[in-house]
């Protein structure tokens, strides 16, 4: 492979796509992020994220190390997203992409016995769908954080952590295999914790931080067994030889499992993989790190919760699917146990955290629940073979959320904005009246060295946002449109209709997995609605509810442009990207968009060999109404309680009275931090120092080996007073020549190490020359 | 190969403590004694990076020969104890590691103020045990070696170590010794009855012996061998260290100075598995595999025994770690972690060694393969990772005068060099994917898993609160508000300190990427071994 065939063939190609963001990420750390020392105290340094401290002098980036840095890490975003689409038109234009065609090319990597381990890269359908949306939303980011970031001490730093963590994403779309995915997917795990935690000052950040690593490490170890059980089975883990082999996914459903038998090796291997992803999408139970994620600058939420991160884990299982399906078919209503498991996981994941985001004030947890709740619906999707259904939520979510996330960023950045207003204004007070309407009201966050401070992320602190700030309420609108599935004009109805149609295919036909997921769906779906409205209400209509809402607003100039432009490009793919998987059949639309097929459906399903493939669903109304009802439902429901009468300053939520009893328990997340702190983090700690340390270790093997010692100093002294006895009995003339030769030889023990040793080494020499003139081997080594 | 008319395997052994003593003859002059010792050092390294490279070119032993470099002269003829050395890829891999990581130690040792001299020569003297014995193809220098190794270090701890010195290397030097008498009684019980020592010779001969009628001095040869088998077996598990023979360490790593650390984790832990497989695994087949009965109701064998303390010192080990407020202490519990996955390794390689000798089975032997191989790159992957950590926690040490974590907090703000490469030694160490640790934990779980399942599913518990501790290290250093008791302190990572990382550093990316630089060498010689 030379330099010439690297770029200029497409096998190869693939392979420099996370170059440009992983090459970037070095070239910052090392070379451009050049800081410069500032008093701690000084406005470069001190903000709400980073307390100033007396006396101290701190590195902060200095104005020509943010220019390069953000310069490098755009250069390669830029220069992965022109060689992805370079490899995306290509693959376009193949005919039938996937089902016999591929990109890729292998570089034997391991030796492991007589046969080596190959990574590679491969571009099928799947790998280009996400080829389109990863790099796009990744630039987004990039730009946006130009902006974001610009007060920032550390800007360059963040500009590095986010290419590294583009690079490991794109490594994972690329791999051929689960071992160069698992490696993208851990990179990408190590820097969601640098980035959550980066402002590591910060008690709720590091906190968050470490939860997250830690959470998802719980799932990780266990898809490393499943990753290792594949490896076993089938001596290899590349993509196409194992799913592209029907001879092989028989062989892994036909064996028993090692362990909990009963279980075939394929849905064991599945199961732990999934259980992977429900670490790595937050789906219930290791949901909890996702809403502390929040802790991050907000670029990073978008990041996390958009781009890359949680669609890892449900881009590896889209990845996987033909082995979780061997050995059943759910278009025929034969779950295998680890789609059972998706379904249910799914479903419950996707309306329990809808039924949390209902009850979240801070702008950007109801968006984080609502991850949660919509990477439930792909989850489920999946369970009921809604394989490609699946894909296209992901992607269409990965728009529509991206934009979310960034447009709550530019939310909070204006509020900021707002809070520095009027701390000029009034000397360094705060808006009394306003602070004290939502005092009570929890923001677990708290930051412990600025306590009491204006929460700029508290809804309830809003209002009457879209006066100041009308770019980002449109965008903001679109964005939840296409979330709550405002019908035909956004992506998300489309997305989620797909996936709905599924369910009620399979429920029309009797099968009770795909009955749940359609009902639990349904009512998520309608939540979903609700609380996007909720949030777009409180947000932006009404009046401010807050000095510092009156005056929020991004300013002019750069920041203010870099923090809009990608909303206005997120907002555009947010209602268009759905018209790419309009079914053909349905009225009107079908026939403008997919006049003869689904492109989506069509380009998407190579991926599968042909037996596996999901066939193309004939319209049905019911479906189609059902997502029409929930989502018009929600958002009217939303309209008339929080835009037909805004709330108040001072007025209290009207969810707390409707809920009653139940809004407390929605409010703490029903408490599952609190049992997971209880059951798990204090025991653990307590084993830990306690029981291992110090009474295992302390007491009882070192209290063995001290008590050895013991009977040995007793036999000591024993012997010390036979041998007093003996010698007082024998007599003295031994002792006195044992006494005359320690006298000679303490002239040696002078009590230097120094001569101690010189001696040993002076000794172990003579030795060993002794023997080697009595052998004469150095007349024969020197011959050999 | 041979340098001054000396072969380069016995020049390799003989110059470090050759040089020792030029340290000691040389004038008082801190600075003359560090550049000295500092430039020495490099040559030998030097010495040992053409060594592995001339062997990853021409692995194949000379005609007649088992081993690279192979050298063969009688010493102890009486006795039957030759000078024999040779190296094949095992060996070439540590000898490397060795050879890295002593002039990188040397260089940090130059913290230290008093009697030079004797210091930089201990460190040369060790390193001169620790070639000694991964170049030694008889028994009688193997061991004569190994004990060697053990008395520098004690010096080491003993005169230059933290408040606590004395109990934690007279603990460190008794606990080994205690074990190293079990093994030269098995040592001379086997030169005894194969009047030989060598150690090829010994792994064809020794395996076989049946006594005469079946037992050996009128004791039956089963319990002989059984015998001879636990006092290697007890000698190498204290020096891995296998959980419960492990309390050593945590006292004499965290009293050691940086420079004993470095060396203690980063090489001498693994004479304790490198025996295993060159001596335990090969010399005992039978053993390994015959059936005990622990109290009546559980079936296992010594293999299943090695699986089970490897999986107790994984999760263990990770929880003591978990459980530390020192970070010398936190970051030597990681040692007993780490090394767990060497042990567990070694067991799966013992079970197909000796299934494959008993009855030819190969039922076990690609698992063996991997998990072999893993365990290797995992004693070098470990070499480099808990160096550089003990580098870290003694930079910081030296800087702050106490290992007490819960006194550190927010040095990211003050030393953001120092925090970057912290971070990055962590996750080397904490075995993220695309640094080393991880290809070799793959390969010894992979293995482990086909013959071990169990005890993997259980050992993951310890990968996970492997990132507890290391996450507990970087939040107890770096993170938080910065304590403003050290505003004063230099706490950023000095120039000599980068210096001496930075190899260890490229080292870990690029056995991460690259794995391939150095596992064929292992793979062939592992492959050899196991006879797969």
């Amino acid at each position: 492979m030379n330099v010439n065939d690297l770029v200029s063939n497409v096998n190869f190609l693939p392979w420099l796509i996370p170059v440009g963001p992983l090459l970037a990420f070095f070239v910052i750390t090392l070379v451009t992020n050049r800081a410069k020392m500032v008093a701690a105290t000084s406005s470069e340094y001190a903000d709400h994220n980073h307390p100033g401290y007396m006396g101290l002098r701190v590195p902060v980036s200095s104005v020509s190390g943010r220019i390069l840095s953000i310069t490098v890490g755009l250069s390669g975003i830029i220069a992965a997203w022109l060689i992805s689409l370079t490899v995306v038109g290509q693959a376009l234009a193949v005919e039938h992409l996937g089902e016999s065609d591929v990109f890729g090319s292998t570089i034997p990597w391991m030796v492991t016995g007589i046969s080596t381990f190959n990574m590679g890269v491969l571009v099928d359908p799947l790998t280009t769908i996400m080829l389109i949306m990863v790099p796009l939303a990744c630039t987004m980011i990039f730009i946006y954080a130009i902006g974001y970031m610009a007060a920032d001490a550390r800007q360059a730093r963040f500009f590095a952590l986010i290419s590294l963590f583009a690079g490991a994403m794109l490594t994972l779309v690329v791999a051929d295999n689960l071992l160069l995915l698992f490696v993208g997917w851990e990179v990408m795990g190590l820097c969601s914790y640098l980035l959550i935690g980066f402002w590591f000052e910060k008690e709720s950040a590091y906190k968050a931080a470490i939860k997250a690593f830690t959470t998802t490490r719980v799932a990780d170890v266990i898809m490393m067994l499943g990753i290792v059980y594949l490896y076993m089975m089938t001596g290899t883990l590349s993509f196409r030889d194992i799913l592209h082999n029907e001879v092989m996914l028989s062989v892994l459903a036909n064996t028993p499992a090692v362990l909990f038998g009963g279980l075939s090796a394929a849905s064991l291997i599945g199961i732990f993989l999934i259980i992977g992803t429900i670490g790595k999408s937050a789906q219930f139970p290791l949901h909890v790190w996702l809403p502390d994620a929040m802790e991050g600058p907000t670029p990073v939420s978008a990041m996390i919760h958009a781009a890359a991160m949680v669609s890892a884990g449900v881009y590896a299982i889209i990845r996987m699917y033909p082995l979780f399906e061997a050995g059943g078919n759910p278009h025929h209503g034969l779950l295998t146990p680890p789609l059972m498991l998706m379904a249910v996981v799914g479903s419950f994941t996707a309306l329990f955290a809808a039924t949390i985001a209902v009850a979240q004030n801070d702008v950007k947890k109801v968006l984080a629940y609502s991850t949660i709740s919509q990477l439930g619906f792909m989850m489920a999707a999946l369970g009921i073979g809604a394989y490609i259904a699946a894909a296209f939520h992901l992607i269409t979510h990965a728009f529509f959320k991206a934009l979310l996330f960034m447009a709550s960023g530019s939310v909070i950045h204006g509020m900021e904005h707002g809070d520095h207003h009027v701390q000029h204004a009034h000397g360094h007070g705060h808006d009394d009246a306003a602070h004290d309407a939502h005092a009570p009201d929890d923001h677990g966050h708290d930051d412990a060295h600025h306590a009491p401070h204006f929460d700029p992320q508290d809804m309830l602190n809003m209002g009457g946002l879209r006066k100041t700030m009308p770019v980002t309420f449109i965008t903001f609108l679109i964005g939840g449109l296409s979330l709550a599935g405002f019908p035909l004009i956004t992506a998300g109805f489309w997305s989620k209709d797909e996936i709905l149609a599924d369910a009620w295919k399979g429920l029309t036909e009797g099968f009770g997995p795909h009955a749940l997921v359609f009902v639990l769906l349904a009512v998520s779906a309608f939540l979903t609605a609700f609380y996007t409205m909720r949030q777009l209400g409180l947000t932006f209509w009404g009046e401010a509810r807050t000095e510092q809402a009156k005056h929020a607003n991004l300013g002019q100039g750069i920041v203010s442009f870099t923090m809009t432009l990608p909303l206005v490009i997120l907002a555009f793919f947010a209602i268009f990207a759905g018209f790419v998987g309009v079914p053909p059949s349905f009225p009107i639309f079908g026939s403008i968009f997919s006049p003869s097929e689904n492109p989506f459906f069509e380009f998407v399903k190579n991926t599968l060999l042909s037996e596996q493939q999901p066939g193309e669903l004939t319209f049905a109304w019911f479906p189609v109404l059902t997502s029409f009802t929930v989502a018009l439902g929600g958002l009217g429901l939303g309209y008339l309680m929080y835009w037909r009468k805004p709330l108040q300053a001072g007025e209290t939520d009207p969810m707390v009275k409707i809920l009653g009893g139940l809004y407390p328990i929605l409010k703490n997340k029903y408490y599952v931090d609190e049992v997971y702190v209880r059951v798990f983090v204090k025991p653990s700690q307590v084993f830990a120092s306690v029981v291992v340390v110090r009474f295992m270790d302390g007491r009882i093997i070192d209290g063995i080996l001290h008590g050895i010692a013991r009977v040995f100093i007793w036999i000591g002294d024993f012997l010390k007073l036979l041998n007093m006895w003996l010698i007082d009995g024998v007599g003295d003339g031994i002792p006195e020549y044992v006494a005359a030769f320690g006298a000679y030889f303490r002239r040696f023990q002078t009590g230097r190490v120094q001569q101690y040793l010189l001696w040993v080494a002076i000794a172990a020499i003579l030795i060993a020359l002794v023997f080697a003139a009595s052998s004469g081997w150095l007349v024969q080594a020197s011959g050999g | 190969m041979a340098i001054f008319g000396i072969d380069v395997l016995t020049f390799l052994v003989i110059a470090p403590i050759l040089c020792a003593v030029i340290m000691l003859l040389l004038p008082n002059n801190k600075s003359v004694v560090r550049w000295a010792a500092l430039a020495v050092s490099v040559a030998i390294g030097a010495l040992t990076v053409i060594i592995f490279v001339n062997y990853q070119n021409n692995p194949v032993p000379a005609e007649g020969m088992n081993y690279a470099l192979e050298v063969n002269v009688p010493w102890f003829t009486l006795i039957g104890a030759s000078w024999h050395v040779g190296i094949d890829g095992i060996s070439a891999a540590m000898v490397l590691l060795t050879g890295i990581l002593t002039p990188l130690a040397i260089l940090i040792s130059w913290e230290i103020e008093e009697r030079v001299n004797m210091h930089m020569a201990l460190l040369l003297f060790f390193e001169t045990g620790l070639f000694g014995v991964f170049v030694a193809q008889d028994l009688m220098v193997f061991f004569l070696f190994y004990e060697l190794s053990l008395v520098p270090m004690y010096f080491i701890i003993n005169q230059w170590g933290g408040p606590n010195r004395k109990y934690a290397s007279t603990k460190f030097f008794i606990y080994s010794m205690g074990g190293s008498l079990g093994m030269l009684l098995a040592t001379q019980l086997i030169g005894l009855t194969a009047g030989t020592f060598d150690i090829h010779t010994l792994t064809q001969v020794w395996p076989k012996f049946a006594g005469a009628d079946g037992s050996f001095l009128g004791i039956p040869v089963e319990t002989v061998k059984a015998l001879a088998f636990v006092g290697f077996f007890v000698a190498f598990c204290i020096k891995v260290p296998v959980w419960p023979f492990h309390t050593w360490l945590p006292d004499a790593h965290g009293e050691a100075p940086t420079a004993g650390s470095m060396l203690l984790a980063g090489v001498m832990l693994k004479l304790g598995a490198y025996g295993f497989l060159r001596l335990v695994i090969p010399l005992f087949p039978d053993v390994w595999i015959a059936p005990i009965n622990i109290l009546g109701f559980v079936e296992t064998n010594w293999a299943g025994i090695l699986a089970f303390l490897a999986m107790l010192s994984i999760v263990l080990g990770a929880f003591a770690a978990f459980g530390q407020n020192d970070i010398k202490r936190l970051v030597a519990y990681s040692s007993v972690n780490h090394m767990g996955f060497v042990a567990m390794g070694i067991a799966v390689a013992a079970v197909a060694y000796a299934q494959n000798w008993t009855n030819a089975s190969t039922e076990h032997m690609q698992s063996a393969i991997l998990a072999t191989n893993g365990a290797v790159l995992q004693m070098f992957n470990h070499g480099l990772s808990s160096a550089a950590m003990f580098l870290l926690a003694g930079g910081i040490y030296h800087k702050t005068h106490t290992r007490d974590m819960t006194q550190y907090g927010g040095f990211w703000v003050k030393a953001p060099i120092y925090g970057a490469i912290f971070i990055f030694t962590s996750m080397a160490s904490l075995g993220l994917p695309g640094l080393n640790g991880f290809v070799s934990e793959f390969l010894v779980v992979r293995g482990a898993w086909g013959v071990f399942t169990g005890l993997t599913v259980v050992a993951m518990l310890g990968l996970l609160f492997t990132g507890g501790y290391i996450l507990k290290g970087i939040r107890a250093v770096l993170h938080g508000p910065f304590n403003m008791h050290w505003k004063d302190y230099n706490l950023e990572i000095e120039v000599r300190e980068v210096v001496a990382i930075a190899p260890l550093l490229v080292l870990m990316l690029v056995t991460g990427i690259i794995p391939n630089w150095i596992l064929p060498v292992i793979n062939d010689s592992v492959m050899k071994i196991l006879g797969g």
